[in-house]
């Protein structure tokens, strides 16, 4: 267990729980859905980032104005039941014109010997010209544990915000995650999420992308490596409220014994968002016969003069390649890994962060070394 | 070396292949020729073991061993290697650990230790300067927009670095404009020597204008009907395969 009464996070615990850590990052954890308070300088920095609590009582103007409003206005069931519940959560602020170039790392940690329902809230708020890059990993540690949480996070990019969003979910099999990202983005703001989901139990993230002002773009990337019973449900609603925005979304799964995969995509394209950009694409590969896909693209276009097209494509490893492989003397094993560790390039290569796309591509190959 | 015998080859359910019968010893080059749909790109897959192909009859025997037995990386690493009348595309597969995944297996398997990056490096600078490839396309997925020529250059540059026994050049020509050509083929001369043998095949006598084979083949509706020298090939550049039919009547 993570002794809490320390109120500090060091490197012993680290290495024990095998977390995934960048040392270049600003580095911040919550566990049990609490904000861990811990040896940062709060004095030095020209933003927020910490806990929701704190943040409420230190800038109280600007947590009325955005906290809850996406939330309450597009959510469902389970973000009523996250805000009604919620003790804590994390906020990154970052006020006008402030470009944050470090990443931030928030490590959330699950642990404990009693089995749990946890309510996590994030806030993150882009003012116009902020920049910021946030990866936020999951670990929870006790095996034997079950562990459910709901995680809602609301996302403001406010005009030429500038928002790289990374999320790694590296959980237990007994761990049921469901979060909610609610997105509103201003004229000629720019997201990017990538969602890489390597061990887990039960998931289900949901994207609801509010495109409101000329010129914004979001991007929305996602690879699922699944095994055994692991499943994992991505649902992205992207709404193209005005017209000339853009948005790209590419989903992979990779997925191997009895696992279960679900991707559900949705784009809207209102009345008057003419001049759209908009493309879903969504790629699976089923390397046994008790794994499962569900995909669903959807597009919804009410106008004219607009760029979109949604796909899917399902199947096993391109048969071809492998005897090509083979026929060279790469073993069958090999051959197959490697063209596996192949269909999750085009993913980590929208990692824009050299340092995390590189221990990301090391936490695949070993991930996919064991299938 | 190589010795068929009495091959019956289907896929689904076709009959291809019709008892072909056919040897090559070390040092040989064997050319192949014969009209579409004869069989020739058949033979040259089921001797690298592509599952596609159902073997009804007939044995393979490459250096003493039942090759029908062997799974297609074994048979790599024994020493056989075919260039791909069309060479896979492999989006996301770097060049360069493709080449050096299969030259370690192949390492692995002599019992020869693993090459370092640079001992690896050095190899494939040498053997890229055979076929003139370009180090941009090393530093790309494996043949993922090459052209045409790009591709077959990439083929002969992968025999190189695998230095096989036996190769199967499967239209190696086909595609080539006439300076590819010229490069292409003698990429292989450098190639060959006294210790391996080829076997190669094409529809045109002009590839052979540059490498000159021990033994011409006609291979015809599944068997070999007609085998000799340089000369045969030269006369079916003239007659086409009219001259398996002026043969048959008279």
């Amino acid at each position: 267990m993570v002794d809490l009464l320390k109120k500090k996070i060091d490197s012993d615990i680290i290495f024990r729980y095998n977390f995934f850590y960048l040392n270049s990052f600003i580095q911040h954890f919550m566990v049990n859905g609490y904000y861990l308070d811990h040896k940062i300088k709060k004095n030095e920095e020209n933003f927020f980032s910490g806990s929701l609590n704190t943040f409420a009582s230190q800038y109280p103007k600007i947590f009325l104005q955005y906290y809850n409003q996406q939330s309450n206005s597009k959510g469902d069931g389970l973000s009523a039941f996250n805000t009604m519940f919620i003790q804590d959560g994390y906020v990154l602020y970052i006020p006008k014109n402030v470009v944050v170039e470090k990443p931030i790392q928030l490590t959330n940690i699950l642990n404990g010997k009693i089995d749990s329902l946890i309510n996590r809230r994030i806030l993150i708020i882009l003012e116009q010209n902020a920049q910021a890059k946030l990866l936020i990993c999951d670990h929870s540690i006790d095996v034997k544990t079950s562990f459910a949480f709901i995680q809602i996070a609301e996302i403001y990019l406010e005009e030429h915000a500038v928002f790289d969003f990374y999320e790694l979910e590296k959980n237990t099999k007994k761990t049921i995650r469901l979060t909610q990202n609610f997105v509103c983005q201003m004229k000629s703001s720019k997201l990017v999420t990538n969602t890489v989901t390597l061990s887990n139990g039960i998931t289900l993230n949901k994207y609801l992308i509010d495109l409101n002002q000329k010129n914004a773009e979001a991007n929305v990337n996602g690879l699922s490596i699944l095994d055994k019973k692991q499943q994992i449900n991505n649902f992205t609603i992207i709404r193209h409220n005005t017209s000339e925005c853009c948005s790209n979304v590419l989903h992979k799964y990779l997925l191997d014994g009895e696992s279960i995969g679900s991707f559900v995509g949705k784009i809207i394209v209102a009345s008057n968002a003419y001049k759209t950009k908009s493309f879903q694409k969504n790629c699976n590969i089923l390397n046994s016969n008790t794994c499962k896909i569900y995909s669903n693209p959807q597009l919804e276009i009410y106008t004219d003069n607009v760029k979109c097209s949604h796909g899917v494509s399902t199947g096993h490893l391109n048969e071809a390649a492998l005897f090509y492989m083979r026929s060279r003397g790469i073993s069958n094993k090999k051959s197959r890994y490697l063209l596996k560790l192949a269909f999750t390039t085009d993913i980590l290569q929208k990692i824009y962060i050299e340092d995390l796309k590189e221990k990301l591509q090391l936490l695949v190959e070993r991930k996919l070394k064991k299938n | 070396m190589l010795i068929i015998k009495n091959l019956h080859v289907s896929i689904n359910s076709k009959k291809v292949l019709k008892g072909l019968t056919l040897q090559v010893n070390v040092g040989e080059i064997h050319a192949i020729m014969g009209p579409n749909g004869s069989g020739k790109s058949t033979l040259s897959a089921v001797l690298v073991g592509d599952p596609k192909y159902e073997i009804t009859k007939g044995e393979i025997i490459f250096e003493g061993k039942d090759l029908l037995s062997l799974l297609p990386e074994q048979r790599s690493h024994l020493g056989i290697f075919l260039s791909f009348q069309y060479p896979i595309e492999l989006p996301g597969v770097n060049t360069m650990n493709f080449m050096r995944a299969a030259l370690n297996e192949h390492r692995k398997y002599k019992g020869e230790k693993i090459l370092s990056s640079s001992e690896f490096l050095k190899i494939m600078h040498e053997k890229q300067s055979i076929v003139q490839l370009d180090e941009n396309l090393i530093n790309r997925s494996v043949n993922e927009g090459f052209s045409g020529g790009e591709k077959k250059r990439n083929e002969i540059f992968q025999m190189a670095m695998l230095n096989p026994k036996l190769a199967i050049l499967d239209e190696t020509d086909s595609g080539l404009d006439i300076d590819a050509l010229r490069i292409v083929a003698n990429g292989i001369n450098r190639l060959k020597s006294s210790n391996n043998a080829m076997i190669i095949i094409t529809h045109y006598q002009r590839l052979l204008d540059y490498i000159s084979p021990n033994i011409v083949h006609i291979l015809y509706d599944g068997q070999i009907v007609k085998t000799g020298d340089l000369s045969l090939a030269l006369e079916l550049e003239k007659k086409g395969y009219d001259l398996l039919n002026y043969e048959t009547v008279h």
